[in-house]
């Protein structure tokens, strides 16, 4: 396996348990926790593919610059909601969000 | 002379809008001041055209007021044409209508509608005006709808009275079928010639095809048919007497109902290029006239009387003009209207003096309790049925001289039996209402009196043209005054002459004969021996039930037109509305809600599935772009 392959089984394995986290999990915080490894999973990609693919490396770090900046202003809202919906009701459990229930 | 003719009708339209709108608040029970003002005016206004016309009758006046439609290759203008026989019609319109308002002023006295009524009439005069002096059958139709809306209006004036307002609803829906007759011969015409203006369309008249110039003529005739109350779109006018009685006079009897004779008579470059619709015009007019005067015989009711009189009346003049005697028609037209509207005005005198009252059988002996009415309407029956020298005699004769020229003996024969039934059913009138015992009751007969002043003057102001218009206008018969002022509009008129003069005579000496003989009838059978007529009635039967009936035309509406209708529309909504359409839209909307109650599971609220769901359909995305 060349060195971009192993970068990228690496971003593979990070993104699947950052998946597997978003549909397991019950508790919120945890979910947004696991929003951030896919998200960085992500950035690995992006980053190695840069480096050794691409004619310059700054597009693939443009990019995740601007994934990082994104994914703090979301974590940011994520966890407010999170604490307003904590106050509300006294839990965060992600089950407890279904008042749009059909 | 332009900013004359355009005055004219622009006048009683702000005394419309004026009254209407501020006429209760400004004028209060002097509503009838700006209106009767206006009026006056513009008949003075209308006069002067006339004099105009009357130094050089064969100078038709073109005013071109503005563009009024414009679309594509077609425009109209509003503007309007004035020959001799707009001059004629502009008189008749506008000085009885002036004697109408200032009659009105008199009857309606004290009506809570006061302001309305003098809106109305106002509008009416507008529309009239604009009618007869349009130079194109749109401006034409227009007007002749605002006439009719005016119409309607009237006969409907009293509208908390159920039979009025369906009076008025009736004379508005079989107007309708006329107009839609009118409006497809426009049509015809405009795809024929490419214009509606008088002068386009009646210079084209020849190179019509003859095929399609009698549709148009017999489809404006449709419309004629509707608007001049003729057989069997008649039904109409008798109802219509349920309007207040200026409204009979001046609407019912002389203008708006002229409007159709005046219209076939306009569009007369047509109609003599079209031999088979001036046929089909005389029939009609012929039997019009003898059927209504039939049923007139046996009404009670003072007004049905004259309405059905008008009725006669029209046909006459469509008799006229179907037979070629297109100048005798116009002046039947022209002097018909003055005793016409003077007889109708009349009975609303008697009526008032009657408090009300309208069955003949209820009056009598009012001769020496309203004189100044009994001479009056005395003229006005006189001149209708047509007794030397009144004006009915002179404009009669030459209608009934022009069948017989033409060699139309049926017609000639059924217009001297109509004359003398229009004899009888006009003094069997005059009869039992000025003649013999009262038959009202106390109270009634206490309360008699002549109506004031202001309503007999203008009784008296028709009664002169009533007596001597026809004299004047029309002797010597065959050349008088009348005919040579319409020749530049009835141009192509060839005349049959008499073979010998003693012919015209003898046939004016027999129509005489007959026109006394029924004023006699009339005498024996309700003045010497008034217990004869209820003998005859119940021994000729069906006859006479039948003219009591009015011939079940009214009936045969009901079954044929109106229950139909009613059926139809009756399976309509039943069938194709509640079932096809209801049962669309309702199926469609169940159909949602079925398909939404399906799919409502789908939505748990539970974030892991959609989040699951988002997953699923990417990795499904990915497999889809990568292998296939």
């Amino acid at each position: 396996m060349t060195a971009l392959e192993w970068w990228l089984a690496l971003s593979i394995m990070l993104f699947c348990i950052g998946a597997f986290g978003v549909l397991a999990r019950r508790n919120v915080i945890l979910i947004v926790m696991s929003l951030e490894l896919m998200l960085n999973a992500v950035n690995i990609a992006l980053v190695a593919i840069a480096n050794f693919r691409a004619g310059s490396p700054a597009a693939g770090l443009m990019f995740s610059l601007f994934i990082i900046t994104i994914a703090a202003a979301e974590v940011a809202i994520g966890l407010a909601i999170v604490v307003a919906n904590y106050r509300s009701r006294r839990t965060v459990q992600a089950d407890s969000f279904s008042e749009m229930k059909g | 002379m332009s900013t004359i003719i355009a005055l004219i009708p622009v006048l009683p339209l702000v005394g419309f809008v004026v009254t209407l709108l501020l006429g209760k608040r400004l004028f209060g029970r002097q509503a009838h001041l700006l209106a009767t003002a206006l009026v006056t005016a513009s008949c003075v206004l209308a006069l002067i055209v006339f004099a105009q016309l009357f130094q050089h009758p064969e100078e038709p006046l073109e005013v071109s007021l503005f563009t009024w439609v414009t679309a594509g290759q077609f425009t109209v203008q509003w503007g309007y044409y004035v020959d001799s026989l707009t001059a004629v019609m502009l008189v008749v319109v506008g000085v009885i209508g002036m004697l109408v308002h200032y009659y009105s002023i008199g009857y309606m006295h004290g009506d809570e509608g006061y302001y309305r009524f003098f809106a109305y009439l106002n509008l009416f005069m507008f529309a009239m005006f604009v009618l007869i002096l349009a130079d194109n059958f749109l401006l034409l139709f227009l007007a002749w709808e605002g006439v009719g809306l005016c119409s309607y209006l009237l006969i409907a004036f009293w509208f908390r009275k159920k039979s009025a307002s369906q009076a008025g609803k009736k004379a508005f829906l079989v107007n309708r079928v006329g107009d839609f007759g009118f409006t497809l011969g426009m049509f015809l015409i405009f795809v024929t010639t490419g214009t509606l203006q008088f002068t386009g369309v009646f210079g084209e008249a020849e190179t019509i095809g003859s095929g399609t110039l009698a549709w148009i003529c017999l489809l404006l005739f449709t419309g004629a048919v509707g608007k001049s109350a003729q057989f069997p779109l008649h039904v109409w006018l008798p109802d219509a007497m349920e309007g207040p009685t200026p409204v009979s006079a001046l609407i019912h009897a002389a203008t708006m109902v002229n409007a159709g004779v005046y219209m076939v008579a306009r569009a007369y470059p047509l109609f003599i290029h079209s031999e088979a619709s001036m046929l089909v015009v005389m029939i009609v007019g012929t039997f019009t006239a003898i059927y209504a005067a039939y049923i007139a015989i046996t009404q009670n009711d003072i007004k049905k009387v004259i309405a059905y009189s008008t009725v006669s009346s029209l046909g006459f003049m469509f008799l006229a003009l179907g037979a070629g005697a297109w100048v005798a028609g116009v002046f039947y037209l022209f002097v018909h209207g003055f005793f016409k509207g003077l007889l109708f005005l009349c009975s609303g005198s008697v009526i008032h003096a009657m408090g009300g009252e309208q069955d003949m059988r209820k009056m009598g002996g009012l001769r020496t309790r309203i004189p100044v009415t009994f001479w009056t309407m005395l003229i006005g029956a006189v001149a209708l049925i047509g007794v030397f020298p009144l004006s009915g005699f002179w404009a009669k004769d030459e209608i009934l001289g022009g069948a017989f020229l033409e060699g139309y003996y049926v017609v000639w024969v059924v217009g001297i039996i109509t004359a003398f039934l229009t004899a009888v059913f006009a003094f069997r009138l005059m009869f039992l209402t000025f003649w013999g015992e009262n038959r009202a009751s106390e109270e009634v007969q206490a309360h008699v009196h002549e109506s004031p002043l202001v309503m007999t003057l203008p009784l008296v102001a028709l009664a002169i043209p009533s007596a001597l218009l026809g004299a004047l206008a029309g002797w010597p018969p065959e050349a008088g005054w009348i005919h040579t002022f319409l020749e530049p509009v009835f141009f192509d008129v060839h005349h049959e002459e008499f073979v010998w003069l003693g012919e015209g005579g003898a046939l004016m000496v027999l129509s005489s004969v007959v026109v006394l003989l029924g004023v006699y009838l009339a005498y024996v059978l309700y003045l010497k021996r008034p217990e004869l007529p209820a003998r005859i009635a119940e021994r000729s039967g069906p006859a006479y039930t039948a003219s009591l009936n009015k011939l079940y035309m009214d009936q045969v509406y009901e079954v044929v037109p109106i229950r139909s209708t009613i059926y139809f529309a009756q399976a309509l909504w039943r069938g194709f509305d509640e079932a096809v359409i209801d049962g669309a839209v309702n199926g469609l909307a169940r159909l949602w809600a079925w398909a939404g109650a399906g799919l409502r599971p789908l939505q748990t609220g539970r974030l892991q599935n959609y989040a699951l769901g988002i997953f699923v359909g990417m990795v499904v995305l990915v497999v889809v772009v990568r292998w296939f």
